[in-house]
């Protein structure tokens, strides 16, 4: 521990002055009240262009995205790259989706997804099963933070085993859980500045010093394609190969098209003020696949300079490379960086998932006619209470069975697809359909992922996201995203559960908006205002 | 006080195809060769897609504003 002692304390020192960003938040910005989750949930719906650039970019690039991602191409070489491609192809696709989202929430005074669904197919089981999806897949990306965290403190050395080891992890949870509880979604936004400077400032100097110390780029992809020969796995090498180019794409596509179904993305972009901010910050949000992009070659870099992994904890190649390459006083702003670049997102899904409870579970079935303050005051503990799951999952299970959640938290996100993102454009669906669709959905993912094994981690089941073709009895060896898959049988389902649904004449579910209300912009009246100036 | 008739529709739209079709097809970036900067092809044009994406989706945002 000793020779980490710098490390040690300017990760601390760092850690304390952003933790005191996050409680001086509250006052960041100040509405007259923080009591209702327009504000707390949202930060008053008035973020700028800016200010969103850095919430989302923080939201979505997350410490679990720096350390596992190098991982990936640590240990499979090319196959790991496909963050790249989807986060490039995520954009344009969310371009003209997310606007209309945002139009109609502004106008309805929506916080979730999950709201959404309910107004427009005026189902509230639909709604329920967009919600629970939603938080599932929240609640296992959160404990994935940690795990980014963790990677940080076993390199440091003061996480080993034992109770009193997973201190630090705790004391850094529970400060994070203190100044969400307070702030509300102002924290991470404020946090997020300091979070990204330190991660460009950190990648800048990593892609231009470790390449040189390390013989220049031909070396490095050099040694890496020479370690993948040396491999008896097959799926590995600097390139992709004929079995594993369709799993790439639709992985890279499934996910693009999963990302703003999370809820926590949804938060970041209901937050922004207009339509133009969200507008142009997607085409500014690729800055950070670049990053992203250079943070994933980390791994052959790793590959190159000989690092071992500790123990059987692939996610400690980054912060290892860091701690052989740089000076001691560096590494600690590199790992604060990691470690900062956990609090943001984490804050940020707890909201979310807090939210989806508040609006969708306790204001539709416990109290109907919850006030705003009730709302915000349940969302606060919900957030609260997300936390101490997430730290509980770390300490009292297998970190490796959280990176299995957040691959199926993956593939039923996305099931939530047709009912979100295609019914913000058509109506056509029955909620009888949809609903049949995410459970067609659901059973065939889980069961395609039940059949995946990885023997490299000693698993028989849930061993990852490429499921074989062969076993549909088709004659190949290519593989395919298991979400994916799911998601086109989930997609039948639904057109074919409509098509009867309306020949048997079943009762629809109301919808509850106007077409015009999908291009509403910022003052625009608002459905409550129009209540509001009516009753007076 | 109603609402301006709006409308997201606009031909400039189908320039965001571009930037989500490229990254899909392998065969265009699957291969180590022509180099760029020591970096194989599958990497450094990954990265030009990226280019590509905040182009279009940028001159997208201007056309539609």
């Amino acid at each position: 521990m000793s020779e980490h002692i710098t490390e040690i304390v300017i990760f601390t020192l760092l850690f304390l002055v952003v933790s005191g960003m996050g409680f001086v938040a509250a006052r960041w910005r100040r509405p007259t009240d923080l009591a209702s989750l327009n504000e707390w949930g949202l930060g008053g719906r008035n973020f700028g262009s800016w200010i969103t650039w850095f919430l989302i970019g923080g939201d979505l690039y997350t410490a679990y995205t720096f350390v596992a991602v190098p991982a990936l191409l640590f240990g499979a070489g090319a196959a790991g790259f496909f963050a790249v491609p989807y986060t490039v192809i995520t954009y344009p696709i969310v371009f003209l989706i997310m606007i209309r989202l945002w139009s109609v929430s502004h106008v309805h005074s929506l916080v979730t997804p999950a709201d959404f669904v309910r107004l427009r197919f005026g189902s509230p089981t639909l709604a329920l099963l967009v919600a629970i999806t939603g938080i599932v897949a929240t609640m296992p990306y959160i404990a994935l933070q940690l795990v980014g965290i963790e990677a940080v403190l076993q390199t440091m050395g003061v996480a080993g085993s034992g109770f009193l080891s997973d201190l630090p992890l705790i004391i850094a949870f529970v400060i994070l859980a203190a100044y969400t509880y307070q702030s509300g979604l102002r924290a991470p936004a404020l946090i997020a500045f300091v979070k990204d400077i330190l991660i460009y400032l950190v990648i800048l100097v990593a892609i231009i010093y470790i390449p040189a110390r390390l013989g220049g780029w031909s070396a490095i992809f050099g040694d890496a394609a020479a370690k993948f020969q040396a491999t008896p796995a097959p799926g590995d090498g600097v390139l992709l190969n004929q079995n594993n180019q369709l799993q790439y794409v639709t992985l890279a596509l499934g996910s693009a098209l999963a990302l703003f179904l999370y809820p926590h993305s949804v938060t970041g972009v209901l937050a922004s003020r207009n339509r133009d901010v969200i507008k142009r910050n997607m085409s500014a949000l690729p800055a950070y696949s670049l990053l992203l992009a250079l943070i994933a070659l980390l791994g052959f870099m790793a590959i190159s300079a000989g690092i071992k992994p500790i123990g059987t904890n692939v996610n400690t190649v980054v912060p290892q490379l860091f701690d052989q390459m740089f000076p001691d006083w560096f590494a600690g702003v590199a790992f604060a960086a990691v470690g900062i670049g956990a609090l943001v997102p984490a804050a940020i899904m707890s909201i979310a998932a807090a939210n989806l409870f508040t609006r969708n579970i306790y204001r539709e079935y416990i109290n109907k006619n919850a006030t705003d303050a009730q709302e915000a005051g349940v969302s606060k503990v919900t957030s609260l209470v997300v936390k101490v799951g997430a730290v509980l999952f770390i300490l009292l299970i297998d970190p490796q069975f959280s990176i299995d959640l957040q691959l199926i938290g993956g593939v039923i996100i996305l099931q939530t697809l047709p009912s979100v993102a295609i019914g913000l454009f058509t109506r056509w669906f029955h909620r009888g359909g949809l609903i049949a669709g995410w459970i067609a959905g659901m059973g065939s993912g889980m069961l395609m992922l039940y059949n995946i094994a990885n023997p490299a981690i000693n698993h028989a089941h849930f061993g990852g996201s490429a499921f074989a073709l062969e076993k549909l009895g088709l004659d190949t060896k290519m593989t395919i995203y298991a979400g994916f898959l799911a998601l086109i049988v989930n997609l039948v389902v639904a057109v074919l559960g409509t098509v009867v649904a309306r020949a048997m004449k079943a009762p629809d579910g109301p919808d509850g908006t106007q077409p015009d209300q999908y291009s509403a912009d910022e003052g625009d009246p608002r459905i409550k205002d129009l209540d509001l100036s009516g009753s007076t | 006080m109603s609402t301006r008739s709006r409308s997201d529709r606009s031909p400039w739209n189908w320039l965001l195809v571009l930037p989500i079709a490229l990254p899909l097809m392998t065969f265009l970036f699957n291969a180590d060769e022509p180099r760029l900067f020591g970096f194989p092809l599958f990497y450094w044009l990954q990265l030009a897609f990226i280019v590509v994406g905040v182009g279009c989706t940028a001159l997208v945002y201007r056309m539609t504003k």
